[in-house]
C-alpha cells in the first residue's frame, strides 16, 4: 500500500506467517508421524517434534508397504502415479497441439462442429459419466491396464484451447514465409510453431503432470488389481476401516511420498505454474 | 542351403510338437474373483496353491479384486463384457441380487451334478448353508466364510463388578443386570456392538424366531415387505436406547469400531462376529470369555437359531462344461474336511461341513480354544425355521444404511424405537419394490 | 479471430484431428449418451432385464428426500468451501501485495498447497482429527469437548470443508493476487492523497476492481466443491454419518457403483451433467465480459 506505517507492515507480516503456517502444519504433523512408531501415534497426544524412525519407516513403505492392503509396495504404487501422470500429460500436450494446429491454419468441412465437440468436453467431467465411461473402458478390456488409466483422460478442452489463443497470436508472416519457402503445414509447426510454444508447453506440463498425479475417481474404478494402484487411492486403501490397527507411521510416510513429486513440481518451476494456471483459465 | 532348410523343418516340426503336447496337458484354468486381503488373502492363496499341487488336470488363479463392493462391481462388469470369471466371491447381503440375475448365475447344485461324483448337501450345517439354498433346499452359492454373531466379555472386568466371570448372562435382562453392576464399578463402557444391524435387527430376529420381513425373509419372492418393526423388535431397540441414554451402551459406529475398545479394555460386553475371536486373542491383555448371543427369556420360541454373515462364491455363466468341472473339483476340495477345518481354525469363520465340525472337535482345538465353540453350538442346536434360515432381500446394503441411520437417531436420543423402525421400514420397502421392478 | 493465412492440404487436418476425436467420442460423447440412455431405463445389474421407463427415474429422485438432502448438502458445502477458501485467500493476497521484502518467499509458502491431492488432504485432516488419535481432537478432549466426526454429522461437514478449503486457498489466492497487482497504483494513491484510509481504499476501490476476479473464483470454486472434492469425501466420510456428507457427486457414485442401482446413478448423472453446463455457461458468458486491462 501506499503508507509505511511500522505497525501496519508487522500485522501484515504477521498473517502471512500465520496463514503459511496453518497451510503446513496438516503437513508438519503428518511428518512427525511418519518419522516416529506406532505406539506414540496411538497413544495420543503426538509428540510435536520428528522421531528417530524415519529410514525404518520409509524404508519399510517403498518397500514393503502395508499388509492390509494387499501388501502393494509404494515404490510401485508412486512408479503406476508417475505413469500415469507424465502419459496424461504428454498425451495432453501432443494431441491438443495437433488439434489446435488443425483447428486454427486449416479450413476443413467440419472445422466448427469439431471445434464445438471439443468444447462439450468441458461440461462432462467423468464424474458426471462415472458408470458408462467405465463400462466402455470395461467393455474395451482396459480396466486394470495403463492404457485405461490414461488414455480415457487424454482429450482436453483446455488445452486444445489454450494452444488456439496462443496459435492465433502467431504472427501470419511466419506461416507465409515458411510457405514461401517451400515448406509443408508439418514442417511449419515442427520447425517453427513448436519452438515458439515451449514456454506455453511447459506451463501446461506442471499443471497437467499434478492433474495426472492427484486424479482419484478415474484410478478408484479403473484399477482393483494391487500392481496397478495408484499411490493417492493407495493410502486410502491403507487407513483400514476398524478391523486391523492402521499402520499409521508407514501411511503417512506414504502421504509424505505422495505429496513430494507434485510440490517439487510446482516450488521449482513456480513460474511456469503460475503462467499455466492463469493462461489456461482465460 | 538344403541342409540349412532340414534343419529349419525339423526345428519347427519339434516346436510345434512341443507347443501341441504342452496343450494337450495344459491344465483348464478357472478365475476366482474373491475380496481377501492381509492376513486372509495369504491363507485363500495358501488353499489355492495346495489344490493346483494336488492334481494336474485343473488350475485355480485366485485374484483379489477389492472389498466386497468392488468384487461385485468387478464381476458385474465383467458379466457385461462377456468375460466373467468363473468363481465370485458375493457378501451375503449380495445374496438376492445374484438369485435374480438366472441368467448370469449357474447354481451350484447344477454344478455339483453335472460334474458327476457325489455331493450330498446333508454334508453340510443346514444353518451355513440355508442362507444359500433356494425354497426346495438347493445349493445355489457355496458358503465360503460365514460367521455368527456372540458376545464377548472382559473377565477382569466383571470380576471388579462383584460378578461371577465363569457365568456370563443368558438373557437380556441378565445382561441388563450385568451392564448396572458394571457401570456401578466404574466402567466408562459397559456394552458396545459392531455391525449393529446384523446383530440386533436381523439375527435378532432369527435368533427369537420372529420375522424379518415377509415371504420367509425374502425366501419365497421378491414381492416380500419389511416387517422387523414388530413388537419383540421395538422393544429391543427401545431398550437399547435406554441403555445407550444411560450410559450403559456406548455406540462406536456402524461397522466394527467396537472391536478396537473392546480389545483395548475400554468397554466391558462386546457383540460382535464369532470371526473376531482371532482379534481379540491377539490383542486383548486381559481374559475375556465368549458366549452365546443373549435372548429375551419371554419370548416363545427363542433361543432359535442365529443366522450367518460374510460372503459366499458363486458360479458365472459363459464358460465351457470342461471349466465347471474343474469348479466342481475345487468346491469338493474346498469343502473337504480337513480344508474346512483348518479354514475354520485359522481365521474363526465357521466350517461348513458336519465333518469339518467333527474333526476339529477331534483335533482337540474346542478344548484348547475356550469360546470357539459356541457360535457353533449356537447355530446347530435346532433346525432353522422359516424365519430363521437367512435373509433374501434385494439392496439390502443400502437397507442396511438406512436401518443403521435409524438406529443411531435411537442411541442419540432424537427418535423412539417405533418410529425409528417404522420409518426404516418405510424407507427399505421402497428400495425393496425398486429391486423387484429391475429385475422382473 | 481468423488467420488470414491458412495451408490448403485436405487430408492432413483429419488426420491431425482424429486422436482428439476418436478420444472425445468413445470415452465423452458415447458414455455420456449412454447415460442419457440409461436414465430413461431401470435395469438390473447384469443387464439381463431392462424396461423402459421414460422419467420415471427422474420423478423417484425428485421425490426422494435423501435426493434433495444431497441437494442441500452439496450446496451448504459448496457455499462453505467457496466462502472460507475466497475470503482467507483475499486477505492473504493483499498482505502478499503490500510486503516487499519476502514477497516471492511467501508466494511459494503460500502456493504449494495446490500441489495436494484432495484426497490426500483429506487424510492429512482425517489424521488430525482422528477421534482416538487426533492431535487435535486429544487437545479438544482436554478442553471438555468430545470429538467425534464419525457419529456427529456437523463435525464431519466440518471437517470435510476444512480439508477442501485448505486446498483452494492457494489457488484462489494466486488469481487474487495477479488481480490486485493489475490494479494501477496510481488510482491507489490518488485516493491516499484524498484522505481515504487503507480500509476505505479497499472497500471503495480495490474490492470493485477485483469483482471479475471474484465472480470467476466463485465459479471456479463451486465446479471445485461439486466435483473435484470427491476424494476428500471418500477418503474421510464416505458421505457419512447418515449421509450428512454425501455431495451429488459422491452419491451417483454411491448409488451406481455400490448400490447397483444404474437407473438410478445414470439420472443422477444426467442432473449433473446439466448443473455443469449451466455453471459453464455462466463462466463464459459473464466473464468474457470481463474488464480487461
Amino acid at each position: 500500500m501506499v503508507e509505511r506505517r511500522g505497525w501496519l507492515t508487522a500485522v501484515t507480516h504477521l498473517v502471512l506467517i500465520a496463514g503459511i503456517a496453518v497451510l503446513a502444519l496438516p503437513i508438519y504433523f503428518a511428518f512427525v508421524a511418519s518419522t516416529v512408531g506406532l505406539r506414540d501415534i496411538v497413544e495420543p497426544p503426538l509428540p510435536l517434534v520428528p522421531g528417530p524412525f524415519l529410514f525404518d519407516n520409509y524404508g519399510e513403505a517403498l518397500l514393503r508397504g502395508v499388509t492390509q492392503a494387499a501388501a502393494t509396495p509404494v515404490a510401485l504404487m508412486m512408479f503406476n502415479s508417475l505413469v500415469m501422470a507424465l502419459v496424461i500429460a504428454f498425451g495432453k500436450i501432443a494431441i491438443s497441439l495437433l488439434s489446435a494446429f488443425a483447428i486454427v491454419y486449416f479450413r476443413f468441412p467440419l472445422r466448427m462442429f469439431f471445434f464445438w465437440t471439443i468444447f462439450v468436453t468441458l461440461m462432462l467431467p467423468v464424474e458426471v459419466r462415472i458408470l458408462p465411461t467405465y463400462e466402455v473402458v470395461a467393455g474395451l478390456g482396459l480396466l486394470n491396464t495403463y492404457a485405461g488409466l490414461t488414455i480415457p483422460l487424454i482429450a482436453s478442452a483446455t488445452a486444445t484451447f489454450l494452444f488456439r489463443q496462443f496459435f492465433l497470436t502467431v504472427p501470419d508472416e511466419l506461416a507465409e514465409a515458411a510457405r514461401v519457402d517451400g515448406a509443408g503445414p508439418l514442417r511449419f509447426f515442427a520447425d517453427i510453431l513448436l519452438p515458439l510454444s515451449r514456454t506455453n508447453i511447459a506451463a501446461l506440463f506442471v499443471i497437467l503432470f499434478i492433474y495426472g498425479w492427484n486424479q482419484y475417481l478415474w484410478p478408484l474404478l479403473v484399477t482393483t488389481e494391487a500392481s496397478m494402484t495408484t499411490i493417492v487411492i493407495g493410502i486410502n486403501q491403507m487407513i483400514a476401516p476398524g478391523e486391523d490397527q492402521t499402520n499409521w507411521p508407514v501411511v503417512m510416510a506414504t502421504t509424505m511420498l505422495a505429496m513430494l513429486p507434485p510440490v517439487l513440481v510446482v516450488v521449482f518451476m513456480q513460474r511456469l505454474f503460475v503462467k499455466g494456471l492463469v493462461e489456461t483459465e482465460k | 542351403m538344403f541342409r540349412h532348410i532340414k534343419a529349419v523343418a525339423l526345428a519347427t516340426a519339434f516346436v510345434m510338437a512341443t507347443a501341441a503336447a504342452g496343450n494337450a496337458a495344459a491344465p483348464t484354468e478357472i478365475q476366482w474373483w474373491h475380496a481377501h486381503t492381509g492376513r486372509l488373502g495369504e491363507i485363500v492363496n495358501q488353499m489355492v496353491e495346495q489344490f493346483n499341487a494336488s492334481q494336474s488336470e485343473y488350475k485355480v488363479t485366485a485374484v483379489y479384486k477389492g472389498n466386497y463392493s468392488e468384487t461385485l462391481n468387478a464381476g458385474v462388469a465383467a458379466f457385461r463384457a462377456k468375460q466373467p470369471p468363473h468363481i465370485l466371491q458375493v457378501f451375503e447381503v449380495g445374496t438376492a441380487t445374484m438369485m435374480a440375475a438366472k441368467g448370469a448365475i449357474k447354481p451350484v447344485y447344477e454344478v455339483m451334478a453335472e460334474a458327476g461324483g457325489s455331493f450330498d448337501p446333508k454334508a453340510y450345517l443346514p444353518t451355513v448353508t440355508g442362507y444359500y439354498t433356494d425354497p426346495a433346499g438347493k445349493m445355489l452359492s457355496m458358503p465360503f466364510n460365514s460367521s455368527t454373531p456372540v458376545l464377548y466379555y472382559n473377565k477382569d472386568a466383571f470380576q471388579k463388578a462383584g460378578l461371577d466371570p465363569e457365568k456370563p448372562p443368558k438373557t437380556w435382562d441378565e445382561v441388563e443386570a450385568a451392564l448396572k453392576a458394571l457401570k456401578a464399578a466404574g466402567s466408562a463402557c459397559p456394552f458396545t456392538t459392531a455391525w449393529q444391524s446384523w446383530v440386533h435387527l436381523e439375527n435378532f430376529s432369527a435368533w427369537h424366531n420372529v420375522p424379518f420381513a415377509s415371504k420367509s425373509n425374502g425366501f419365497e419372492g421378491m414381492d416380500t415387505t419389511l416387517q422387523f418393526n414388530g413388537p419383540l423388535q421395538v422393544k429391543h431397540v427401545g431398550k437399547m436406547g435406554d441403555w445407550a441414554q444411560q450410559g450403559l451402551f456406548v455406540y462406536a459406529g456402524r461397522r466394527n469400531e467396537g472391536g478396537a475398545r473392546f480389545r483395548s479394555g475400554e468397554c466391558a460386553t462386546f457383540s460382535e462376529s464369532s470371526a473376531g475371536y482371532a482379534g481379540v486373542k491377539a490383542e486383548a491383555q486381559f481374559p475375556f470369555g465368549v458366549t452365546s448371543l443373549p435372548y429375551w427369556d419371554g419370548a416363545a420360541g427363542a433361543p432359535q437359531n442365529t443366522i450367518i454373515g460374510g460372503a459366499s462364491l458363486w458360479v458365472l455363466q459363459g464358460h465351457s462344461a470342461e471349466e465347471y468341472k474343474a469348479v466342481a473339483r475345487f468346491f469338493t476340495f474346498l469343502s473337504s474336511p480337513e480344508v474346512q477345518a483348518n479354514w475354520h481354525q485359522q481365521t474363526g469363520y465357521l466350517p461348513i461341513t458336519l465333518a469339518a465340525y467333527d474333526l476339529t472337535k477331534q483335533q482337540g482345538y474346542y478344548k484348547a480354544n475356550p469360546g470357539t465353540e459356541t457360535a457353533l453350538i449356537q447355530m446347530t442346536a435346532k433346525a432353522p425355521t422359516a424365519n430363521s434360515k437367512g435373509l433374501r432381500l434385494g439392496s439390502f446394503d443400502q437397507i442396511r444404511g438406512i436401518i443403521d441411520e435409524e438406529l443411531e437417531a435411537v442411541w442419540s436420543g432424537q427418535k423412539a424405537a417405533q418410529a425409528a423402525l417404522d420409518s426404516a421400514v418405510e424407507r427399505g420397502d421402497k428400495l425393496l419394490r425398486r429391486f423387484e421392478r429391475a429385475n422382473k | 479471430m481468423e488467420k488470414r493465412m491458412v495451408f490448403g492440404s485436405t487430408a492432413l487436418p483429419y488426420l491431425l484431428v482424429v486422436p482428439q476425436l476418436a478420444i472425445t467420442v468413445v470415452f465423452f460423447i458415447w458414455p455420456a449418451s449412454q447415460a442419457l440412455y440409461q436414465s430413461v431405463l431401470i435395469q438390473d445389474p447384469f443387464g439381463l432385464s431392462t424396461e423402459f421407463v421414460w422419467f420415471e427415474n427422474f420423478a423417484h429422485l425428485f421425490t426422494d428426500p435423501l435426493y434433495i438432502a444431497a441437494f442441500w448438502t452439496t450446496a451448504v458445502f459448496s457455499a462453505l468451501v467457496t466462502v472460507l477458501s475466497l475470503g482467507l485467500a483475499l486477505l492473504f493476497a493483499v498482505m502478499a501485495d503490500r510486503v516487499i521484502k519476502g514477497a516471492t518467499a511467501y508466494k511459494t509458502l503460500l502456493i504449494w498447497p495446490y500441489a495436494v491431492a484432495p484426497a490426500i488432504a483429506g487424510v492429512l485432516w482425517l489424521f488430525m482429527f482422528n477421534p482416538a488419535i487426533g492431535l487435535v481432537s486429544f487437545y479438544l478432549k482436554v478442553l471438555g469437548y468430545n470429538w467425534n466426526h464419525v457419529l456427529e454429522g456437523g463435525q464431519a461437514m466440518f471437517l470435510v470443508v476444512i480439508a477442501a478449503s485448505w486446498k483452494q486457498i492457494s489457488y484462489n489466492f494466486l488469481f487474487f493476487l495477479a488481480g490486485l497487482q493489475a490494479i494501477p497504483r496510481s488510482l491507489i494513491e490518488a485516493a491516499a492523497i484524498d484522505g481515504a484510509r487503507p480500509l476505505r481504499r479497499f472497500w471503495t476501490i480495490v474490492f470493485p476492481l477485483l469483482s471479475p476476479t471474484t465472480f470467476f473464483l466463485i465459479v471456479v470454486n463451486v465446479v471445485y466443491a461439486f466435483f473435484d472434492t470427491f476424494g476428500i469425501i471418500h477418503a474421510v466420510t464416505k458421505g457419512g454419518p447418515g449421509k450428512a456428507t454425501e455431495i451429488l457427486v459422491y452419491k451417483v457414485y454411491a448409488d451406481g457403483f455400490v448400490g447397483l442401482d444404474l437407473g438410478s446413478s445414470a439420472a443422477q448423472s444426467v442432473v449433473l451433467m446439466t448443473i455443469v453446463v449451466a455453471l459453464t455457461v455462466v463462466q463464459f458468458r459473464y466473464i468474457e465480459r470481463r474488464v480487461h486491462y
